[in-house]
């Protein structure tokens, strides 16, 4: 008899070769202005380590992701060890642990949403994204969508968010506009 | 009619006046409508005195806990020699509840200055205002009110001129719901993952950085300030029902409902007006079914309840619930009571830290039942499945979110029993399955 197969595999992700397959080299992220940048952020707290989100959240914003030498880096900078801070980054979901697509776009599927519709909202956009999936990439790289725990909006249902921009009220017809202004 | 819409006369606007004027988010604006008086007279006031008015005040905690906020001020011992933080709890993450935002997005210098007076008033230097990663306009708003307040001199080391020192900086999360739960936003804040933390010792002792800290909400750090310009007895008036219970409070209105908004009332407002009348009522041809009035993690209340309560702390307990955060979740008869508590299980299921046995568990299972009663593949035992599931859920955990993820359900299947056995019978006298038997 066959050993029962497996399912999920054992091996944690190869954030890693990521790199490899395609993407630039990693460049040290905190040097010039940056770096004084997180100095600057350091001298709020009265303990190096209380600048580690703040870290994180400016390579997020100069690689578009975190990758594993970027947590190497932030480590070095706070005095901190590259799994303390892996240990961290795991557990907040909006570092993004892989490369995602130019527009990362999120849905509001939480109750008070999903009430109101959000679940057509996410159809609309797996649709006229090309995505066909949730956290898959579009084939030409450009998005990304994902559904989201409560995005704090409710009264405007439903409420969503590309990269950094947050919109009100998107209703499944108003999607291919939406979208239609990203290009 | 609560913003975005116009405000309903019967709304008693203290905190939310400015919402939608947007001269009112910069410091002149803020200023022109009687900004940061409040600040400059407490400067002048001995901290235990402005604690006193605060107590006198009755105003108590509206993030969800209700506590009084002056008692929890008093907890912070005057020159123990030890700095003391303020940390503004911005992570408004409770689904239903969107009050916070709109008190950032809008008047950011009225946190600003509720910050200031509250660090002050606590003994402390420094306030660290906590803002969930998702909320990029709050965001922004805070960020510019904080660095215009650093200009003018209003922060800083000299605030106002006073000598006194008071810092305030604005702290970006990054995605936790768990991390509005105090021990788990200090923790996040000093820079680990927000695993809630054991309580003793409180916050009051060893909080944020090992030193004595308090944590308030974004709300009521903003109503000290129209207390102490106005007086406790000018607050303690507006309370319409329990004497326990006084001031404003804001309230965030969401789902199958005419007008959603963020309205303000008085303690005590009868709450079957406030759906019909402020709010505007059902969607057309539609009729409500079911209330939960503060956050998902407060009991669902029936129409029967809802309609007989009076809107403060006391008066949702009265009605089978808690007026919690103040998010007010409105369900109506197209939908599902089934599939509404299964997705507010998937949301707490995903929340979880996974620190607490009961609480990785049980979230997960809860989900999994409620969602297989939802695809009609449910048993008669299920049911009381998930009541003891519920029952080992609640009162066994490091924080609360084990225990919130049991109280939709348990109060789901108590007053709406009758949509989950109509499932569960569906499959019994499902024709495939009666077949196979």
């Amino acid at each position: 008899m066959n050993p029962p197969e497996l399912v999920g595999g054992l091996e944690s992700p190869d954030y890693a070769s990521h790199d490899s397959a395609g993407h630039a080299p990693y460049a040290p992220v905190f040097t010039g202005e940056v770096k004084r940048e997180l100095d600057e952020l350091v001298k709020r707290y009265p303990q190096k380590m209380a600048a580690l989100l703040p870290a994180l959240w400016i390579v997020q914003r100069e690689r578009g992701w975190v990758p594993e030498e970027g947590m190497v880096e932030v480590a070095e900078q706070l005095e901190l060890t590259p799994a303390y801070v892996k240990g961290v980054v795991t557990f907040y979901t909006m570092y993004h642990q892989h490369p995602v697509g130019k527009y990362f776009i999120q849905v509001c599927t939480t109750s008070p949403c999903g009430i109101c519709g959000a679940e057509d909202v996410v159809k609309a956009f797996l649709r006229h994204t090309n995505t066909g999936e949730l956290g898959v990439t579009s084939p030409d790289g450009k998005f990304t969508v994902i559904e989201v725990e409560c995005l704090g909006a409710c009264g405007f249902a439903t409420p969503i968010m590309i990269n950094e921009k947050f919109i009100e009220s998107v209703t499944p017809d108003r999607v291919p506009d939406i979208l239609a202004e990203l290009a | 009619m609560g913003f975005p819409h116009l405000p309903h006369p019967r709304e008693t606007q203290v905190i939310s006046k400015y919402f939608g004027d947007a001269e009112a988010r910069t410091l002149d604006g803020w200023k022109k409508r009687g900004g940061y008086k409040a600040l400059e007279k407490a400067l002048g006031m001995q901290p235990a005195d402005i604690v006193n008015i605060v107590k006198e005040s009755g105003l108590r905690g509206r993030g969800g806990a209700g506590f009084p906020t002056g008692l929890k001020w008093s907890f912070m011992k005057p020159g123990d020699g030890k700095p003391h933080y303020l940390c503004c709890n911005a992570d408004e993450s409770e689904p239903g509840t969107f009050k916070d935002r709109e008190c950032m997005r809008w008047t950011p210098h009225a946190l600003v200055e509720g910050c200031a007076i509250g660090a002050y008033a606590i003994g402390a230097e420094t306030a660290y205002i906590y803002i969930r990663g998702e909320f990029t306009e709050p965001l922004y708003w805070m960020e510019q009110a904080v660095q215009e307040a650093y200009k003018a001199g209003i922060i800083g080391k000299n605030a106002m001129g006073s000598g006194k020192r008071v810092d305030v900086h604005v702290h970006k999360g990054a995605g936790a719901y768990i991390c509005g739960e105090e021990t788990a936003l200090m923790n996040s804040l000093e820079g680990r993952r927000g695993n809630p933390r054991i309580k003793p010792p409180f916050p009051a002792v060893s909080g944020v950085f090992g030193m004595p800290t308090t944590i308030n909400n974004v709300e009521t750090l903003i109503a000290s300030a129209p207390i102490l310009l106005n007086g406790a007895d000018w607050y303690k008036k507006m309370c319409l029902s329990n004497p326990k219970s006084t001031g404003t409070k804001l309230f965030s209105v969401c789902g199958n409902v005419q007008r959603p908004g963020t309205y303000e009332v008085q303690m005590g407002f009868p709450f079957k007006e406030f759906l019909y009348d402020l709010c505007g009522g059902p969607l057309h041809g539609r009729k409500f079914k079911a209330v939960i009035p503060g956050g998902v993690s407060v009991p669902i209340q029936t129409m029967e309840e809802a309609e007989a309560t009076l809107m403060d702390y006391e008066g949702f307990v009265a009605q089978g619930s808690m007026l919690g955060s103040g998010g007010v979740i409105v369900i109506d008869d197209a939908q599902p009571m089934v599939t509404v508590i299964a997705r507010i299980a998937r949301f707490f299921a995903h929340e979880s830290c996974a620190q607490c046995t009961q609480c990785r568990e049980g979230t997960a299972w809860t989900t999994k039942i409620l969602e297989r009663i939802r695809d009609g593949e449910g048993t008669v035992e299920d049911l009381d499945t998930l009541l003891d599931i519920a029952e080992q859920m609640t009162g066994k955990t490091i924080c609360v979110l084990s225990d919130s993820c049991a109280v939709p359900v348990v109060s789901g299947i108590k007053k709406f029993r009758n949509e989950f056995e109509a499932l569960i019978q569906g499959r019994r006298f499902h024709p495939v399955a009666a077949a196979v038997a």
